[in-house]
This record gives structure tokens, sequence and C-alpha cells, in this order.
């Protein structure tokens, strides 16, 4: 009898190990338990609680649809759960936003949409994410959302020509600089130039930034630049943003959208940029792969470099920087030249990468509460200003009249550029191969500032891995 | 009692079989399968057959750049942490003063996470380093030093203990033989103690094999593979396969299931080489 008990008690407390295995287990699955699982907690839990009361007096009205949005941004994700709650308490339709970790869209959207609680709303990057993902993407052509797009050529649209994803805000992204510091150097004797204005190509950033880099303990700075981040995972701004601008120029030259290979033709262009950074920075080249987009926007708002390049989406980290000493009035931004002739009237790097997709693969009453939700957003006061004043989307449509455009210092210098009538450079980046190309091109650049490689060896690098991703990705 | 043990047996077993069928074999057979097919989620596969093991082992995969620097690595770890844990092993069964203290600080750092401790040791390496005006992804051989040193400092507290348990069990009897037959210390070790503890080499070389061969959080928050992927191992390479590049989830499938029969391989051989060396006590 008493060896019973012992087995009986045995296999409860295996029993046990074992639940408490899988849940160990489960977590570890996820790879990022500490990023994600907060932002999933508090996802989840204010849309739960404020859904279920009204929905249960209104559940008939709206015939059970519901809405589920995977967002993609992370520093946003408060703002999307009040609007959930907010559309919920108005509507009655039960809205659940869950928020992916950053740099982990891809593989939560990829578990999340196989589930039996699949979003219905989430966003891809541009035609490579529509390559990725058309199997989920519904036809958005006969909708009001796409309807009131500004310009509907900035849907990404099939090879039906059909629209399948509506972009939800543009953006923008150059050499953001602190006035401040500037002005100092300005007022500098033998200053090269006396105004910002000058400054329209690269040989004139080129003279001012060396000239004040020299004289950086003067202005009381590190360096002219923040330190170029290629930190793997962090380097993005090179290999992306950056590489944006040759690319750019080499499909203008040929006259195409998107090419199957490249001669890098403009790489000694991105080199000319990419110097001046490295070698005008407040750290030496040879520590870049120790430093992370965080710590260089830190540098630029605690005022120890006057320059970083980087979007219009950088003014909220650039805030919240404790001892920020950078004046909301003082930043700009100044557009990226890398030597090219005719730059004098080229713009900032205008587009988006982030367009909406409804999930073709859930039922037609979640569809359809989908659209009444995107439309809300689009449309209703409400909405309107959650869009543009508290998600600082600069959004595409018509329904947003002159005075509903963000204030953010940033935000305004993007508009001013795109009346300017300067030339804005389009995001030629979303036609890269992929991800894998991206993250070569900055281990390149990496091994390029440590001195391993010579430039000649990252153009031959960057020309053959876009051939052979694009191959891979075509087959 | 054999009796009602045969009539609870299902009782008692079948929790645990559903749980370890639906946690493991079930998606175990669905990943071989996922192996040979096309898929960007895991409901919507298409059939491909062996395309994605051709496609793994193309020049731009970095496949057998990855296995041959997780095998370089797991070599040398194996045999740094079982020496080292075998040493202090052997300091810590001398009664010293103070030796539960040892055996406790020297097994912590066993219990931190991976990815904690990566981006510890980034941190201490690159303060080393910055001196000399290089970081951790300088050079290759920064990274694999790093991760030499990592997982010693995480695994030989844990071997320690295993070695300490299985010096304690050499019975005392055959120890004092050996010293009346006047066999010097070194001698006692070799033809006595090491016999003796096989079992416990067959677990540890064991557990560092398979820890090491299969490491990722570590390697992921210490280098990500910089510089240009040249320390990137195995589980890393799938991982980045999979998600890393559009259409490609199937080869990372395949090379999941290429890497598991690797590592089972591996794993047996060691298993059956140990074993054979271990004496009845």
């Amino acid at each position: 009898m008493k060896k019973k008990l012992l087995s009986a008690l045995l296999s409860v407390s295996m029993i046990a190990a074992m639940l408490v295995g899988c849940g160990g287990e489960g977590n570890a699955d996820s790879k990022t338990p500490e990023t994600k699982a907060p932002a999933e907690n508090d996802a989840e839990a204010p849309a739960e609680n404020d859904a279920e009361a009204p929905a249960d007096n209104d559940a008939q009205a709206n015939a059970g649809g519901s809405v589920y949005y995977l967002n993609f941004k992370p520093e946003v994700d408060e703002v999307w759960q009040e609007i959930a709650a907010a559309y919920t308490a108005e509507t009655g339709v039960e809205v659940k936003v869950v928020t992916a970790a950053s740099g982990t869209y891809e593989e939560v959207l990829k578990s999340e949409i196989a589930g039996s609680n699949a979003p219905t709303l989430f966003q891809i990057n541009g035609s490579v994410g529509y390559a990725n993902w058309k199997d989920y993407c519904m036809d958005l052509t006969d909708t009001d959302l796409y309807a009131s797009l500004s310009d509907q050529s900035l849907a990404v649209t099939g090879d039906d020509g059909k629209a399948y994803g509506i972009p939800y805000t543009v953006e923008a992204y150059g050499i953001i600089y602190n006035d401040a510091i500037m002005q100092k150097y300005f007022a500098m004797d033998g200053a090269v130039v006396t105004s910002v204005d000058e400054i329209n190509n690269f040989d004139t950033l080129k003279s001012v930034v060396e000239d004040m880099q020299a004289k950086a303990a003067d202005l009381g700075i590190d360096g002219v630049f923040a330190s170029t981040s290629l930190m793997p995972g962090e380097d993005w701004r090179w290999q992306t943003h950056t590489a944006n601008l040759p690319i750019y120029y080499e499909f203008e030259e040929k006259g195409v959208s998107d090419a199957d290979e490249i001669t890098f033709s403009y790489g000694e262009n991105f080199k000319n940029i990419f110097d001046l950074y490295i070698n005008n920075s407040t750290c030496a080249p040879g520590l870049l792969g120790s430093k992370d987009v965080a710590s260089s926007m830190a540098e630029f708002a605690l005022g120890k470099c006057a320059m970083v390049q980087n979007g219009n989406w950088a003014w909220s980290q650039i805030a919240e920087v404790d001892g920020n000493v950078v004046v909301e009035g003082d930043i700009h931004f100044l557009p990226i030249y890398t030597g090219v002739s005719g730059e004098e009237n080229q713009g900032l790097c205008i587009g988006t990468e982030n367009y909406w997709c409804i999930n073709s693969q859930v039922p037609a009453e979640d569809q359809q509460a989908t659209l009444e939700f995107v439309k809300w957003m689009i449309n209703s006061d409400a909405g309107k200003d959650y869009m543009v004043n508290r998600l600082g989307n600069a959004a595409p449509f018509t329904t947003f009249g002159d005075s509903e455009k963000p204030s953010d210092p940033l935000a305004k210098s993007m508009l001013a550029s795109m009346e300017s009538g300067k030339t804005a450079v389009p995001w030629a980046f979303t036609v890269f191969p992929s991800q894998d190309f991206k993250d070569d091109f900055g281990a390149a650049l990496l091994e390029y500032c440590n001195g391993n490689m010579t430039w000649e060896d990252v153009t031959a690098l960057v020309v053959s891995r876009w051939a052979e991703e694009k191959a891979a990705v075509a087959q | 009692m054999e009796k009602t043990l045969k009539k609870y047996f299902l009782v008692f077993t079948l929790p645990t079989l559903v749980a370890f069928a639906f946690a493991f074999i079930i998606p175990f057979a669905q990943g071989i399968y996922l192996s040979f097919c096309n898929f960007t989620t895991v409901s919507n596969a298409k059939w491909v057959g062996l395309e994605n093991y051709k496609k793994a082992f193309g020049s731009s995969q970095g496949f057998m750049n990855a296995f041959g620097f997780t095998a370089g690595f797991t070599v040398i770890s194996i045999i740094t942490i079982n020496v080292i844990a075998f040493s202090l092993a052997l300091l810590l069964t001398r009664k010293i003063k103070g030796t539960n203290l040892f055996r406790t600080v020297f097994f912590m750092p066993n219990l931190i996470g991976g990815i904690v401790l990566g981006y510890t040791w980034q941190q201490m390496i690159n303060a080393i380093l910055y001196s000399y005006g290089k970081t951790i992804v300088s050079d290759a051989k920064f990274g694999f030093i790093g991760l030499v040193l990592l997982m010693n400092w995480q695994m030989v507290g844990y071997m320690m203990i295993i070695y300490i348990a299985g010096l304690q069990n050499v019975p005392t009897d055959l120890l004092e033989a050996a010293h009346i037959d006047g066999a010097t210390s070194w001698q006692t070790l070799i033809k006595v103690k090491l016999p003796m503890v096989m079992s416990s080499i067959t677990i540890c070389v064991f557990l560092t094999l398979s820890n090491s061969f299969k490491l990722f959080d570590q390697n992921k928050a210490l280098t990500n593979g910089a510089p240009m992927n040249k320390t990137q191992m195995l589980a890393l390479n799938i991982y980045e396969t999979f998600y890393g590049k559009t259409g490609f989830e199937g080869v990372g499938q395949a090379k999941a299931v290429m890497f598991f029969i690797a590592v089972a391989v591996i794993a047996l051989l060691q298993l059956s080489f140990t074993r054979s060396r271990e004496v009845e006590q």
C-alpha cells in the first residue's frame, strides 16, 4: 500500500515537473521573452477589459466581427491600446492590439497568422513584404481606405494591378542637425560658411564638417556626427537608409524601379558620405561595432555631437533622453548629400515602409469590422486626432485637412522640405532583395571600418549579394 | 504489486504521453514534413521534395561555414570545460575550508540566462578591447575566444558538481589500497580515480557536447554572427535562414532536420565511446 502511494506521488510530481518544464520552454521559444512578454501583456489586458462591457449591449449590432491589429511600432503601443479602448467604447466592436517587440515583427506575424485567432489587420513593408504575404493580403481596391489616398500610386499593388497594401503614414530621413551648435560654429572666425542654407552639396558639407571636427573642442562637442552604429542588428541606418541614395541614382540613370542585378555605380558616393560619417565622429572607426542606435541618438540629445542621420520618427527618441539639451526649435533636417552632380536640388528621402493590409483569410465579418475600424481612424475626428497628434503620422489621406498635420519639429521640417520644391528621393530600399542582403551589407561596412575589407571588396560583395538574393527570392 | 502497476499503467502514464505527443512528437513529425515543403506559415505548406535540402548547401547559405565554426568551438569547449571542471572538483573534494561556499559560487553562473550572459560578456570583453581600439566584432577570433570563455564560465560549475559527486563515490578502500601499494597521487588519479568516475565523464562530455553544439542565445547576444557571419553557429544560422529571407522557411527547416541528425549521431557516437570505458564498481 505504501508503495502504491509512493508511485502515485511520483507520477503526480512528474506531471507537475513536466508542466513546469513546458511552461519554461514556451518562454524560451519566443527568443525575446524579456521584451516581448511585457508588450503583449500591456497589449492584451486593457483591450480585453474594455472590450467586454460595451460589447454586451451592442453585440448583435455588429454581427460578431472583431478587429485584431498586430502593431509594428513598440514606441506607440500605449497609444494603440487607448485607441482600441476608445473605439470599443464608441462602437462596441472589440479591438485587440498586440505589439511585436522591435525587430521581431515578421516572426510574431508568422506565428500569429497561423493561429486560430489571426490578426485581421497587419502591416507589410512594401513590395518585398507583399511578395511574402500575398496569400494573406485582401484586395483593397474597392474600399474607402484606398479611395481616400491622396496619391493612389503610393499603395502596394499586385501583378493584377489591384491594391493590397495602403500606406498610413509617410516618413522622411536625412541628416538631423542641432542648430544651436551650428550657429555657434557659424559665429566663429574662419567658418567655411555662415548659414545652413549654403550647405547644398557634398563638397560644402564635407568642408564644413571637417572644419567643425577640427574645432570640436571649442564647439564643446566630441565629434560632428553621432557614432555610426554598426552593432549587428543596429546598422539599418546605413545598409538601408544611406544605401537608398546610390541605388536610387542608379535606378534613375537606368530608368527602372527594380533590377535583378546592380552595378553599384554610385558606390563611390556612398563611400563619400560614409567616410565622412565615420571619420568625423564621436568615436574611432574601430569601435563602431559596439555602438547601437540608442547610444548614437543619446549622444545627439546630450549635445555631444551636432549631426546624426535618422528619420522623423527619431524625435520622440531624442526628446525622451534624460538630460536632453536639444531645444525643440533647434532641430532640422539636411538632405544626405553624396557628391552626385545636380544634388543641390535634392531633398530628403521621403517614403514609407508602413502599409496596412487586411487578412484575406479571416471571416468576412472580421474583415468588415476591420475596414470600419480603419475608416474610423482616417475619417472621424477622434481617429484623426489619434493619427496625427498621438501617433505622429503624416497621413497621406484626403480626409486630413491642412491643420491636421503632425507638429513635432522633424515632421515640420519634412513637410517644409516637401513644399520647398526640392526633389524628394523616394525609398528605393523597399525593393532591396532581402534582410540577408542588408545584413551582409552592414557586416561588410563593419569590416570596412575595422580595416579588414577594402572598399572594392565591399562593392563586390554588394553587387554579388544583390544578384544572388534577387535570384534566390525569385524562385 | 506487479498487477496493480499494470492496471494503473495507463492512468499514470497517459497524461505524460499525451503531453509528450503534443509538445514533442507531433511538432517533430510536422517539422520533418515541413522540411520538404515551401511555406510561409505552418498551415499553408506546399510539397517541393528535396529542393530545400539542395538549397541548404548553396554557397550563400553559410551552412558549412557555420558547421565548421560550431565543430571547432565544440571541440575546444569540451576540452576546456571538462578539464577545468574536473580540476576544480579535485580541489574542492580535499576538505579545504569554505568548500561549500566555493562550490556555490562556481555553480552560480549556471543559473543566469544565456542572453543576459551574452550581453554582459560582450560589455566586459569590449571594455578590455577598447583600449586597443578594437571591439569583439573586429575579428572573428575575438568572437571565438569570447564564446569559449563565456561557455566555460557558465558550464564549469555545473560539470564540477557532477564530478564532485563522482569523486565522492570512489570507494575509500580502493584509495587506501592504492596508498598502501605505494602509488603516487598522480598514479592514484590516473589509475584509480579516473576509471571510477568514467560514468560522470560520460555525462559531462555528453552535456557539454550537446550544449555547445546547440548553442544559440549566447551566440546571438555576444556577436550575432559578426563579423560577416564568421562567428555564426549552426542554430543561429538556421534561425537567420528561417526569418532573414522571404521564401526560405523551408530551407531553414531542412537545415534544422539535418542539424538534429548531426547532433544525434555525434552524441550517440560519443556515448558509446565513453560508455565502453566505464568500469563496474
